[in-house]
């Protein structure tokens, strides 16, 4: 138990700062806690699905839990079901298997519904394009809010491209969930 | 047995790792199977093609053996309008999921074998046709409907129920269905359906430059790009008898066994946090993270995507990047040593990982278990060793391996590999030898072809390519998921449902690399 203890203090903190939307910026981790927080009034939840990638990008998202990004510490989680998400995080070109899955998975997301298409394959088809296989881009299949190029993207572009999503709720005129936001502002007023 | 034991009219062809081809009548096709699984050899993999252009052609079935002296490719033309081949999963298990596949993409079937059930073709691909025939009708656009009617095998009994599983599933993780039948929480009996990313990778690399395809090859499955990448290359270069230069092929090496480690340690911190030592996934995925950050200052691809080309490497090391590399793995060595004995020493961690999702040598032989956890099962086959092909002829890898086949040795193989491959690296990096990274290829118009065999992280990977009139008339890739995919079923009985994701995360299989 102390190999364990000794270990954690020797490595210390490795988390560095998140991104800002564009640019190299970085920005603190307190500031994007509480932009989630006023654009959605909760934390960020994320149901992957790969609809037919080469696993690449999953290797990039799954970079994102490591210490260095932190994802969890910016109040952004991925979580086991559609239904419990705010976002769909969806790689691949959508192979004609799995188009009714991903059909099925956006029908049950709830709002705000967000779907953000990540690597090459899911902006464009990338490599395997469209074929009696494969219908190409993610937004062939459901609607998407934006697309992060990359063959995989790196997982710094996966986050910016994660938190530009959301900030664009906000730049939408209302909010998505204005009782809850205004009752998450109250209880951190409070 | 030797190959040349066989009485087959064999050609060398001007591989690496020695590959010999032959064309045989369906009697010596049976007879190979029957020789080869009574010497204990090994069906590498089996795939088909439409040759009927050649002139008054026909279908073909080919099959890939692995023998003591290298690999046999024989083809076997089947003439006729419904033609059909010898079953070879009598021999061969696992051959049953590779003969449906070729039944749905081009529509032979193996003779007397049970087994009808469409595999890739979940319902939602062209009406007519098949998609590695040539001429065939590609359909675009339209709404699949995915036939929801798969004849799962069902137990019956007092208490038994199933739980379905994906293919979407609770995780950063490749879609796939399982279906449990269990009792309490015991599981009787795991029957897998994949197919779910079948993307038509082997139609596409006929609609590719031989000399632009090793893109896709690398994207065959991501987490093995560099030893997709390197097998296609190895292919091609077979096919135009085109070897990379020296410095390429060990500079080819270094990254497979970069991609190695990074694989292993991505796994050992996933493996930990499923038996809920978090601590393991933080310090795992954080030495990952800066293995991924070096190669892409070496590289200029975190995953090292694109870095194997046609004739050599798109990217050469420095004298100061090759004393990075070298410091780096000293680090690393240091670092996996230190939580090699946490684990060792962590009863919780040992208590979930020994014994469970056991797979005993015998059960591992019998059904074809391959690569990193064959080695763990007693299985005690790697290329590197068995066929080293340059540079690994001249480093002399220690093959791991244990007999215990359960997830505690599955990992203890893990930590082996990585430790060999980081002495592997730091070989690599001081013997480098000069030269040029890559030579230029010409590509014949003349009908060639060529084969790739590589051991990558998760085994051997295997490329058969064919060309005519300079474009791919066909390219096969294997992945040996292909044979570990089955063994999985195996492993889990009789384990609880929980303990599930750990036996899974232990074999780490690629859907994409099987569904392609």
């Amino acid at each position: 138990m102390w190999k364990i203890a000794w270990q954690i203090a020797r490595q210390g903190i490795a988390t560095e700062a998140a991104p800002a939307d564009s640019g190299d910026l970085r920005v603190l981790q307190e500031s994007v806690h509480g932009e989630i927080l006023d654009i959605l009034g909760q934390a960020l939840t994320i149901r992957q699905v790969d609809a037919g990638s080469c696993n690449g990008c999953e290797l990039e998202i799954h970079a994102l839990n490591n210490p260095y990004y932190n994802i969890e510490g910016l109040g952004i989680k991925f979580v086991a079901s559609p239904r419990h998400a705010d976002m769909l995080l969806v790689t691949g070109p959508v192979a004609r298997n799995m188009e009714l899955a991903l059909r099925r998975t956006y029908e049950a997301t709830p709002a705000p519904k967000l779907v953000v298409a990540v690597g090459d394959c899911g902006c464009s088809g990338g490599i395997f394009g469209e074929s009696y296989a494969s219908c190409g881009r993610v937004s062939n299949v459901i609607p998407v809010d934006l697309a992060i190029p990359g063959c995989p993207p790196a997982p710094l572009e996966i986050l910016r491209g994660i938190l530009t999503a959301v900030r664009r709720i906000r730049a939408a005129a209302e909010p998505i969930v204005p009782a809850v936001a205004e009752a998450a502002r109250g209880d951190r007023s409070a | 047995m030797r190959i040349a034991d066989l009485n087959l009219d064999l050609v060398r062809l001007a591989s690496a790792p020695p590959v010999r081809h032959a064309v045989v009548d369906r009697a010596s096709w049976q007879a190979v199977a029957l020789q080869v699984a009574r010497a204990r050899g090994r069906l590498v993999s089996l795939w088909g093609c439409d040759s009927r252009h050649r002139g008054p052609g026909s279908m073909v079935v080919s099959a890939a053996y692995a023998l003591p002296d290298g690999l046999l490719w024989i083809d076997l033309p089947l003439p006729g309008e419904t033609p059909s081949y010898p079953d070879v999963s009598t021999h061969f298990p696992f051959a049953g999921r590779m003969q449906r596949a070729t039944a749905d993409l081009l529509g032979i079937h193996a003779d007397d074998f049970a087994d009808r059930r469409r595999w890739l073709d979940h319902g939602a691909w062209i009406a007519q046709g098949f998609a590695l025939r040539a001429g065939s009708r590609v359909r675009s656009g339209a709404d699949s409907q995915e036939s929801d009617d798969y004849a799962f095998v069902r137990v019956e009994g007092d208490g038994v129920h199933e739980i379905p599983v994906g293919p979407v599933h609770a995780g950063i993780i490749e879609p796939g269905h399982f279906r449990f039948s269990i009792v309490g929480e015991k599981v009787l009996r795991l029957e897998q359906r994949l197919g779910y990313v079948h993307k038509g990778i082997e139609r596409r690399f006929s609609e590719l430059a031989p000399l632009d395809a090793h893109r896709l090859a690398g994207r065959v499955s991501g987490d093995s790009t560099v030893a997709g990448a390197w097998a296609y290359c190895m292919a091609l270069e077979s096919a135009l008898a085109s070897p990379a230069p020296p410095r390429a092929q060990w500079l080819r090496a270094l990254m497979l066994e970069r991609e190695r480690v990074a694989n292993h340690l991505g796994d050992l911190g996933a493996l930990a946090n499923d038996a809920a030592l978090a601590f393991g996934l933080a310090q795992f995925s954080r030495l990952r993270e800066d293995w991924l950050r070096l190669s892409m200052a070496a590289f200029g691809h975190r995953l090292m995507m694109d870095c194997v080309v046609p004739g050599g490497v798109t990217a050469d090391l420095d004298t100061a990047m090759i004393v990075r590399i070298h410091s780096q793995c000293e680090a690393v060595e240091a670092e996996v040593r230190t939580l090699r004995a946490t684990f060792d020493e962590h009863a919780g961690l040992q208590d979930r990982f020994i014994g469970t999702g056991q797979v005993a040598p015998e059960l591992a032989a019998q059904l074809g278990l391959a690569g990193l956890a064959g080695r763990a099962s007693g299985q005690a086959f790697d290329l590197r060793c068995d066929q080293p092909w340059a540079p690994y002829e001249e480093l002399r890898v220690s093959k791991a391996g244990s007999a215990a086949g359960d997830v505690a040795a599955r990992v203890a193989v893990r930590f082996d590999e990585t430790l060999e491959s980081l002495r592997l690296i730091r070989t690599l990096c001081t013997g480098l030898p000069a030269g040029d990274r890559q030579r230029d290829l010409e590509v014949t118009t003349q009908p060639a072809r060529g084969a790739g065999w590589v051991e990558g992280w998760r085994g051997e990977v295997f490329v058969a390519l064919e060309l005519d009139a300079g474009a791919i008339q066909r390219c096969h890739c294997h992945d040996p998921s292909w044979q570990n995919w089955p063994v999985l079923e195996h492993a889990v009985i009789g384990n609880i449902v929980p303990d599930f994701p750990l036996i899974n995360k232990s074999f780490n299989l690629s859907y994409s690399g099987h569904d392609l």
